[in-house]
């Protein structure tokens, strides 16, 4: 079959283990929204093939710094630079050209429609057809569907939802939702994938089954992952390495391990124990 | 005919090379294996199995779902003179020690990680098992294990191998003789270890061939496999009888999928055990209950002319005219878009087996116009002892031996049968052969039962489970506990049931509400509930329950034979049985034994006549860990009706 299947797990290799060059590298950032200090003076890199975590007690910026990343906000100061190459002025859509993808704190899906339209809105940047070829699915238009078709079923496939492939979104249970939008964001093939808190609001047995997914998609495809999210343990147990944002601002940075005994961030998630709880 | 299954797929793929041999539906679409490919598919793999030191008589395990590469290792190892031995995908890592230990199993072919991971866990204690094969990779690339590889490198090697000795097949299959074992099934066994049951290419297609013989089966059957291959059934309609016909066999996307596939294939040859059935028949009525009043009615109005109507339809009697008209009125309507919607469109037989099915079940898919029968059978024999005859299917017996069998029942009233397919023996183990297989070759099923006027035989229940009850009012009354159990879980809202009473004064019984039918009627009755466990104790559940205990209890009534059977206590237990507990057997039998044991203090509290008892329960979680559930549960007393009053 023609077209572009990229998903082909052998393109990725032994992904998880050899972890490469820095594939995304913010510097300096600093976000305002009028007199409010969202982000101030943020730096950190993401290495290729590697899961980058970001965490930070509530309004410690996250979301603000996965939006940035993601051309929704311009920072006022500081720079992002992806593959070496430093953009000024980027939106959303260039972002997602280059390669970046992500999911959505609060699910952004069409609900009236299907899983697998869902998902295929997600290859929207790969369709090469005019509207007008489209509208009469005819000749290159109607191989292009195949193309992306498969490619669709080929996520469908990885995140084990055949059952709904035909279901309206709006009728899944959350946590299944939350894996159609996570099967939307691997459409685009996207080199560097950013997660808004990919487990909030699920069983223990969703977030398993999340966190398995996140782990395949980094190992299988070796997409770098960014991702935001709240419970710890998980947090601790898939990431390689973990940004830590307090109040805008960076207090901690490491493995795991280095961010557990960092006392700053400690103090951030538990109180100090003058200063009482959070 | 003596032939081996490895000829049978070289003579297909020689006669009919294009015709599809097996479907798989992947990424959406059915993608189909044709005779010739697969012979070509199983020829790599034997080859490359074969490289590996896979010799004649040795056991090759097979675990997975329904899934065509697995199926075409199964032939391979055929061809090798090997013995195919499918174990059951869903046991636990621990479950399959005892299997591979026994057999003596160095290799094996598994579907995916799961089942590599439980294998590995295994391994240190039996290091006989020296190579792994996987058909899905997804997740393994960073397993760096001695012996592990992908079936695909299985079949590269194959392949290689082939090409450098072109012969090598043809000779293995040439080789190998009918009357070698082909394949080896571990019998679950609702007591004790599991025996493995050894059968040769011989009587596995000679049975095979018997079954097909009798309804007339051609190679344009459509089936769907989806039961696990490991279970006899599945086995024959899927592979033994899929080699001996030459018809089609599908294998579904994903366990979930297996409703929205049934309806896109459409088989012409079906096979489930009767809980299968149960599952179908409660999703209809709980899709139905939530249709609006003037659809309810219509489906009540039509359903009582079914049940009145159709029955005779099918067993070809006469019916009159006017009935005739609204009966196809009602197919027009609505029995044939209800079959289309169980995926029975295209039907023509459906074979219910492995446990009593209740009649009103029975009744129920005959009604709609579904050719339904009961056959008879067990691994040891190959499955086909007695189906029954289009047009004689009844509720409650399993229909007439087929050709080749021999059956007689014992002066103690057990059914033995001798047939062609019997099985060679249990592996290893010569003395529940000798239990189980006379001098004469006999084999003694443990089932009680008798043939009727007509020639049917009437199984009562497994002979050592019927009991009498002791003492009391019914002093010495005849107690099934099966016959019991069945009634009760025709009732959408019981899935599960456990009777006691051999020996007692009294029946009493546990039973498992169904989680879906019950949540279902929760829901409309605004009854919030937590869990299985909480929904399970609620009074109303209770209630709802007993209901259906007193309506069993008026059915029994009017049986004199079994009036002693009435249930007098009961309770709603606070799990699910589970075979992970070691409750059901693999294919979903109770395990009554096994059960009174480990819920002894509930057996007791229900005859010492408490209203209550707590209890606490070990449990084992799918991934293998373990936990306890606890809970209070409450015992409820049922109304019983004194014998021979007829049930309202």
């Amino acid at each position: 079959m023609e077209g572009s299947v990229m998903l082909a797990p052998q393109a990725a290799g032994s992904a998880r283990r050899r972890r490469g060059e820095v594939i995304l590298d913010v510097k300096n950032i600093s976000l305002a929204f009028g007199g409010v200090k969202a982000l101030t003076d943020i730096s950190f890199d993401v290495r290729e093939h590697e899961v980058r975590a970001i965490i930070g007690p509530n309004g410690a910026g996250k979301s603000s710094m996965l939006n940035c990343i993601n051309g929704v906000y311009q920072p006022q100061q500081g720079s992002i630079a992806f593959r070496g190459q430093t953009f000024k002025h980027m939106n959303s859509r260039q972002v997602a050209q280059m390669g970046v993808a992500r999911t959505f704190q609060n699910l952004a899906l069409f609900k009236g429609m299907s899983v697998l339209d869902n998902i295929m809105t997600g290859r929207n940047l790969k369709m090469r057809c005019n509207l007008f070829l489209q509208a009469l699915r005819w000749g290159p238009a109607e191989r292009e569907e195949i193309a992306q078709r498969e490619a669709v079923e080929r996520i469908i496939d990885f995140l084990e939802i055949q059952a709904h492939r035909k279901t309206p979104v709006g009728r899944l249970p959350y946590g299944l939702q939350k894996r159609v939008d996570l099967g939307r964001a691997l459409a685009m093939e996207p080199s560097v994938l950013l997660l808004d808190e990919p487990m909030a609001g699920m069983n223990v047995e969703e977030k398993q089954d999340m966190c398995r997914f996140i782990l395949d998609v980094n190992d299988e495809f070796g997409t770098t992952i960014v991702l935001i999210e709240h419970d710890m343990g998980v947090v601790m147990d898939i990431s390689d390495r973990v940004v830590v944002l307090d109040y805008g601002k960076k207090i901690g940075d490491g493995t795991p391990d280095d961010v557990r005994a960092n006392a700053d961030v400690i103090r951030a998630y538990l109180g100090t124990a003058a200063g009482g709880s959070t | 005919m003596q032939t081996t299954f490895p000829r049978l797929l070289l003579d297909h793929a020689a006669q009919r090379p294009q015709a599809p041999a097996l479907r798989e539906k992947e990424y959406g679409i059915w993608q189909t294996l044709s005779w010739s490919a697969l012979a070509t598919l199983v020829r790599h793999i034997a080859c490359g199995l074969a490289e590996a030191g896979v010799a004649p008589g040795d056991h090759v395990v097979v675990i997975g779902e329904n899934r065509p590469r697995l199926q075409a290792a199964m032939l391979a190892a055929q061809s090798l003179g090997a013995v195919a031995v499918p174990l059951y995908q869903d046991a636990a890592a621990a479950e399959f020690a005892f299997p591979i230990d026994n057999a003596e199993v160095a290799y094996a072919v598994v579907e995916d990680q799961e089942q590599v991971d439980k294998l590995l866990e295994i391994r240190p204690a039996c290091p006989r098992l020296s190579r792994i094969w996987f058909d899905d990779p997804r997740g393994l690339r960073h397993y760096d294990e001695p012996g592990l590889a992908a079936v695909d490198a299985l079949i590269a090697a194959g392949q290689a191998v082939d090409r450098q000795q072109p012969r090598l097949f043809d000779e293995a299959v040439h080789r190998v003789r009918p009357e070698d074992v082909a394949a080896m099934f571990f019998t679950s066994g609702t007591t004790g270890k599991p025996k493995g049951v050894v059968h040769t290419h011989a009587g596995l297609i000679d049975r095979a061939l018997a079954g097909a013989a009798f309804d007339k089966l051609t190679n344009a059957e459509e089936v769907l496999a989806y039961m696990p291959p490991a279970w006899v059934g599945q086995n024959v309609f899927s592979y033994a009888q899929w080699l001996a016909c030459g018809y089609v066999v599908n294998c579904p996307e994903s366990s979930e999928t297996v409703l929205i596939d049934l309806k896109e294939i459409g088989p012409t040859y079906y096979f489930a055990p009767p809980r299968i059935f149960e599952g179908l028949l409660t999703s209809v009525m709980i899709r139905m209950e939530d249709a609006s009043a003037a659809k309810r009615w219509l489906f009540q109005r039509c359903l009582a002319l079914a049940r009145r109507v159709g029955p005779a339809l099918m067993d070809g009697q006469r019916v009159g005219v006017l009935d005739r008209v609204w009966y196809a009125l009602g197919n027009f309507f609505m029995y044939g878009p209800l079959r289309n919607t169980l995926g029975f469109s295209r039907v023509r037989i459906a074979y219910t087996a492995g446990e009593a099915i209740g009649p009103d079940l029975f009744r129920f898919y005959r009604s709609i116009g579904i050719n339904l029968k009961q056959l008879y059978g067990s691994t040891e024999t190959a499955v086909f002892v007695c189906l029954q005859p289009d047009h004689q299917a009844r509720a409650d017996t399993v229909g007439v031996p087929i050709d080749g069998v021999e059956l007689r029942v014992s002066p103690s009233g057990e059914v033995q049968v001798r047939s062609p397919g019997l099985l060679k023996g249990y592996y290893k183990n010569p003395q529940a052969t000798a239990e189980v297989l006379d001098a004469e070759g006999w084999y003694h099923t443990g089932d009680a039962g008798f043939l009727d006027a007509g020639g049917h035989l009437k199984i009562i229940d497994r002979a050592k489970d019927v009991g009498r009850i002791a003492g009391g009012a019914n002093d010495g009354a005849m107690f099934a506990p099966k016959y019991v159990e069945n009634k009760l879980k025709f009732f959408p809202h019981i899935k599960e049931a456990v009777a006691f009473g051999d020996g007692r004064e009294r029946v009493c019984a546990f039973i498992n509400i169904d989680v879906t039918a019950v949540g279902n009627w929760a829901e409309k009755h605004n009854l919030p509930y937590a869990g299985y466990t909480d929904l399970a104790q609620k009074p109303e559940v209770y209630a709802l329950i007993r209901d259906c205990v007193e309506q069993v209890n008026a059915d029994l009534a009017a049986d004199d034979k079994l009036a002693g059977s009435q249930i007098c206590r009961f309770l709603v237990l606070h799990k699910e049985l589970d075979a992970d507990d070691g409750e059901l057997t693999r294919t979903r039998k109770v395990r009554r034994g096994f059960i009174a044991e480990r819920y002894g203090v509930l057996v007791e509290a229900l005859y010492a006549g408490r209203a209550s008892q707590f209890i606490e329960t070990p449990v084992t979680f799918e991934d293998g860990r373990s936990g306890t559930v606890s809970a209070d549960l409450k015992i409820a007393d049922a109304k019983t009706f004194p014998a021979s009053r007829k049930a309202a």
